[in-house]
């Protein structure tokens, strides 16, 4: 264990990862029970309604009572949503769980009965447990039921024993997956009286059911496979807390299974290795060898294997598509490559047929190391696959060229042409030997059908021409017929071996395009600056690819996903599923769980950072997604498409970053550059006016006045023009607080000393208590807003007014108030006047821009603070304004002591 | 204070009008007034004459007027006052700490800034005569270094040894700007000079102790975002003029 640490910090990771995913995730309980009537429902909803009255916050996403009056008098007290009902035309009205709804009430936990129920056509997920994932992946925990027949690797075995096959079934994985299992379970007697009873169904519907279903032999060997399922479970239960919380299941993969699927008995095949993956709880992975002569198999069996390469990876394997053209070798070097020991297969019969003998006796000779596992194949007979039910569509699928043949009739007439004169010349063993020459031509050039066909009319032209009795068909020596044999199989054998090479080279030049097309698309991407370029380039290069269309949605900056071209052909494209995959990181559409009936293919872009669009799919037909090799292709230019985007996505947020500083830095110096040429000739006009009343001989007092008027005027203006480039600043965002402790008392004395010359003769007033505690702040701006109050205060009063500032501490905040007994602020503009050139008396003589309150409010709440402003009732006005009081103090000094007096 | 022999003063300034206001200022309160425009200048007239105030602009085209205070600081205590621009207080810090004396906002009027000018000079002049035993301070207040009594109304006041400590600071340094640190390193010492919530309880408490009402202080003035400074008698009553 220590070991493994050591070993590999990536599954430590990979541990964490699941871990948290799962913390994340909503815990699943199954009530799980061997047939139906058996009391899970009745179980989940007791069980529910306990916790209900608890507290939980349960509700019922659907229950089916099947009219059972036990099992919904216990519905009695769960909130209950309502079911969603789909219109048919034509069909009765259906309904169906309402998954929107359970995520948008997003309860603690929802009862979802019957998880393998597959959903009304027209849902979001074909099946009820794609629904219950999602609940789950919300954070939403689910209590469901099932019956044992339900699940995947059991439907077949639950078919033999009772000769019904279930179509809606329930994937391993998924049940695996589950959190809790609770096994429900009834004795078959006790069941069968339930079912007399009509407890289970009505009862005529129940003596139908007896006789079919409910047979005791039945629900006896259903019983055992439930109770065994259930004690599998437990024991990996077990298993994994006694391997303490087994990091070695990672590991466990070394002895993992490889499923060779083959054309017989695929599915069957497939079950049985998912079943015993699931008994050695190992990983597995399913692998089809397509040989050129599975190749050419009529595409509905074609179709047939495929399915059975899908449904592995729905059981949770990995699943491959390898061409090849020996199935033995190509699956040995798979599974060296991945590291699989166990080789599960079909069991064919060797025969005749197979000179090299079953798969398994070729496997043996090749890797003596591996485990072989052969499984019985039902319905094979005598080892050769189940007859072809479309021998049809074999002949219609296979194309006839017709350029071999005639290549091969040429070739024939040609060398009889010239063999004919030479008949006395030369022996008759060496003219077959020209006839098999052309054989052999035919063969390489054209494949097995023309060399076939050349052997024929070969051996036709030598008998007809050559042997005598010649210009006849009749045949007198019978050797001409092993003639005839050793020509028909040189070209059956140089025609197979070609067929084999031409294969390959197929094969290989095929993936030779592929990765060169990949390669194409990724340089032509990594030249992209833009979002259009890029979308542009990946469309047309996924187009070309797939022979598809595709359009791709990309995030816009508000956050919403916007089709990049300007396509207006987007029909049967629904920018809800687009969202849905680019939401759940998954894809969806057709050849997905999810809206599978979508004509349209949607796959998330998932860039490193996150995703970044999505890319629409509509292929010419829906059998590319059968391929995983096809599908991982797309998903590959997906992830090309989906780096590009994120690239200039950074290349764009670079660039704005740049721009924003390089324009700061601009308004900066702008900013600085004004204040000095502004203040610089105020301060100067000042000056000189001052100088101007100092002047000898001394000036009139008329000339003195004027002086005065002049100093007193610039010194105003230059007050403004600080205000404007303050504002200015402000407005930019670009001011910092230099924040330390500071003391409001002090703030106040320094501002109202400030203010001396502006209150004048007005009466000031303060109110401080001593033990007002620091506030941590901007001083000087701090100072600056009282200031401006003062003089907000004396503008606005008559000379003769008193203007008082209380400090009070109120809770965790600071509140200075400067009080006034003037006119007051006209009533309804109290938010107002704290707006920019907003002033309390318009077109009046009082001098200023309307900046100073504004500047305050600034201030203030760049402190974290407010300020307001009120009237007090007729007797002046109140401007407030409050500071955070931090909770922290600063350390107090160290205790002192009083100097002793000598 | 203006009579007796003249005395010179050297101005360093780069605005003309600026400059000419500050000259006619002191030329009329009798003043021998050496002009500079730019940091060189100053620095040569500084160290070929001697003068009695230097009053100096930070902003030079050729330098900062830092390294002119620094300068004169290194072999006079003459008074320096720095003309500085508003909202600048990390520029007047720093001149403060170099040893410039007090500083004044620009655009500023004549009168206050004459006023100021006669207060570092008797200050000056107070200085020579050498420490003064008894200091009567504004408000009422009454310094009594030999006999380490502060007195407000004739009546002893009990000051804690940090409070006596910072107000003997303040009283030798009555007219100058002190600033933060330079107060923080004097009573606290050098390991204490970031403690500004320090000296924030402690001015408190003396203004408790000393200020008819300490929120409108007439003794110990707060320089928001500088320092403290204590004033000393005739200032304070030219400027509440």
């Amino acid at each position: 264990m220590n070991e493994a640490l050591r070993r590999d910090p990536d599954a430590i990771i990979e541990r964490i990862r699941q871990e948290e995913e799962r913390a994340s995730r909503g815990r699943l309980r199954i009530y799980f029970g061997s047939s139906a009537g058996v009391g899970k429902t009745y179980a989940m909803l007791i069980a529910a309604r306990a916790l209900k009255s608890a507290g939980t916050d349960v509700v019922a996403g659907v229950i089916e009572t099947h009219g059972r009056a036990d099992t919904g008098a216990q519905m009695a007290g769960l909130e209950i949503l309502p079911r969603r009902s789909f219109a048919v035309p034509g069909m009765p009205q259906l309904t169906e769980f309402d998954l929107d709804a359970a995520l948008a009430r997003k309860p603690a936990l929802i009862l979802v009965d019957e998880l393998a129920h597959s959903n009304v056509a027209g849902s979001r997920h074909p099946k009820r447990w794609q629904d219950v994932d999602e609940l789950l992946s919300m954070g939403i925990d689910v209590w469901t039921t099932l019956n044992v027949q339900h699940l995947e690797s059991l439907n077949d075995v639950v078919g033999g024993i009772t000769g019904v096959r279930v179509q809606e079934t329930l994937p391993d994985t998924f049940f695996d997956r589950a959190d809790e299992i609770v096994l429900v379970d009834t004795p078959a007697d006790e069941l069968l009286a339930r079912l007399k009873a009509g407890k289970v169904y009505g009862e005529v519907q129940a003596e139908r059911a007896a006789a079919n279903f409910f047979r005791k032999g039945n629900l006896m060997a259903l019983r055992e496979l439930a109770l065994r399922r259930t004690a599998d479970r437990v024991e990996d239960d077990v298993q994994t807390y006694r391997s303490d919380r087994s990091i070695d299941r990672i590991w466990k993969t070394e002895s993992a299974i490889l499923c060779c699927i083959g054309p017989g008995g695929a599915e069957h095949v497939v079950r049985s290795s998912a079943l015993l993956a699931q008994q050695l709880a190992v990983s597995w992975h399913a692998v089809y060898v397509e040989t050129p002569a599975l190749q050419r198999l009529p595409e509905a069996r074609r179709q047939r294997i495929l399915a059975a390469v899908k449904l592995a990876e729905e059981l949770g394997a990995t699943t491959a598509v390898l061409p090849g053209g020996q199935v033995a070798t190509a699956v040995i070097d798979y599974a060296r490559e991945n590291n699989l020991s166990k080789l599960v297969m079909g069991h064919n019969r060797a025969s005749l047929w197979r000179p090299a003998g079953t798969l398994a006796q070729q496997l043996g000779r090749l890797a003596a190391d591996v485990d072989l596992i052969e499984i019985g194949v039902p319905g094979m007979r005598g080892g050769r696959p189940e007859p072809a039910a479309d021998v049809t569509l074999q002949v219609v699928g296979r194309r006839l060229k017709p350029t071999g043949y005639i290549v091969a009739l040429l070739a024939c007439g040609v060398g009889t042409a010239l063999v004919v004169p030479l008949t006395g010349v030369l022996a008759p063993a060496n003219i077959v030997m020209l006839y098999l020459l052309a054989v052999v031509g035919v063969a390489l050039g054209y494949g097995r059908g023309p060399a076939v066909f050349s052997a024929l009319v070969n051996v036709l032209a030598f008998d007809f021409f050559l042997v005598p009795p010649t210009l006849s068909f009749a045949v007198t020596d019978l050797q001409y017929v092993l003639t005839f044999a050793v020509m028909l199989a040189v070209g059956l054998v140089v025609g197979q071996l070609t067929a084999g090479l031409r294969y390959q080279a197929r094969i290989a030049r095929h993936r030779e395009r592929r990765s060169h097309s990949l390669f194409e698309v990724a340089r032509a991407l990594s030249g992209e600056l833009v979002v259009d370029q890029v979308v542009e380039t990946a469309s047309k290069a996924i187009e070309r690819e797939f022979r598809a269309r595709v359009r791709i949605y990309v995030l816009s900056e508000d956050d919403r996903l916007t089709l990049a071209r300007g396509d207006v052909d987007t029909q049967g494209l629904d920018p809800g599923t687009a969202r849905w995959a680019f939401d759940h990181r998954q894809a969806a559409g057709l050849g997905t769980d999810t809206i599978p009936g979508s004509s349209w293919h949607y796959l998330p872009l998932n860039a490193s950072m996150r995703t970044r669009g999505v890319l629409a799919f509509q292929p010419e037909s829906p059998r590319l997604f059968a391929v995983p090799e096809q599908r991982r292709q797309l998903e590959t230019f997906a992830a090309l498409t989906a780096i590009a985007l994120e690239r200039v996505h950074y290349v764009d947020v670079a660039q704005k970053a740049t721009v924003q500083i390089e324009s700061e830095r601009l308004r900066n110096s702008l900013l600085s550059a004004l204040s000095h040429d502004l203040r610089t000739p105020l301060a100067g006009l000042t000056g000189l006016a001052e100088s101007l009343r100092m002047t000898e001989p001394s000036l009139s007092a008329a000339q003195h006045e004027i002086a005065e008027e002049l100093v007193s005027s610039a010194i105003r203006m230059s007050a403004q023009v600080n205000n404007l480039l303050d504002m200015a600043r402000f407005e930019s965002g670009e001011f910092r607080l230099t924040s330390s402790w500071n003391s409001v008392e002090e703030m106040i004395g320094s501002a109202v000393r400030l203010s001396k010359r502006v209150l004048a003769s007005r009466t000031l007033k303060t109110d401080v208590p001593a033990d007002l505690p620091l506030v941590k702040c901007d001083a000087v701006l701090i100072e600056r807003v009282l200031v401006n109050l003062l003089e907000n205060a004396a503008k606005y009063t008559p000379p003769d007014a008193i203007v008082e500032i209380v400090a009070q501490s109120v809770g965790e905040e600071m509140r200075v108030t400067v009080v006034d007994n003037g006119p007051g602020i006209r009533p309804g503009s109290e938010q107002e006047i704290f707006n920019k050139f907003s002033r309390g008396v318009r077109e009046s003589a009082i001098s200023g821009v309307g900046l100073g309150l504004a500047i305050c409010k600034a201030i203030v709440e760049a402190h974290g603070g407010s300020i307001s402003a009120a009237n007090r009732g007729g007797r002046g006005a109140a401007f407030t304004f409050t500071l955070p009081i931090s909770k922290e103090q600063p350390l107090a000094p160290e205790a002192d002591e009083f100097e002793v007096t000598e | 204070m203006t009579d007796g022999p003249a005395m010179t003063a050297l101005i360093v300034e780069d605005d003309r009008n600026i400059r000419r206001s500050v000259c006619t200022s002191l030329e009329t309160s009798g003043w021998t007034v050496n002009e500079a425009e730019t940091l060189r200048q100053a620095l040569a007239l500084s160290r070929s004459r001697r003068f009695d105030l230097a009053i100096v602009d930070l902003g030079l085209p050729d330098g900062d007027g830092v390294d002119l205070i620094a300068s004169i600081r290194e072999d006079s205590q003459v008074p320096i006052i720095v003309l500085s621009a508003r909202s600048e207080e990390q520029h007047k810090v720093r001149a403060l700490d170099a040893g410039a004396d007090d500083y004044v906002e620009k655009p500023f009027r004549a009168a206050e800034f004459l006023a100021r000018v006669r207060a570092h000079m008797r200050r000056q002049h107070d200085g020579d005569k050498g420490e003064q035993e008894v200091y009567a301070l504004v408000g009422d207040v009454e310094f009594d270094r030999a006999a380490r009594v502060v007195r407000k109304h004739g009546k002893d006041i009990r000051l804690t040894k940090t409070q006596y400590a910072l107000f003997d600071f303040l009283v030798r340094n009555a007219g100058r700007v002190l600033t933060h640190r330079q107060l923080l390193r004097e009573v606290w010492g050098p390991g204490r000079v970031e403690h500004t919530p320090y000296l924030r309880v402690f001015m408190a408490s003396l203004r408790q102790k000393l200020e008819e009402d300490p929120a409108q202080p007439k003794l110990i003035i707060t320089e928001t975002g500088v320092g403290y400074r204590l004033i000393a008698g005739e200032t304070s009553g030219s400027e509440s003029s």
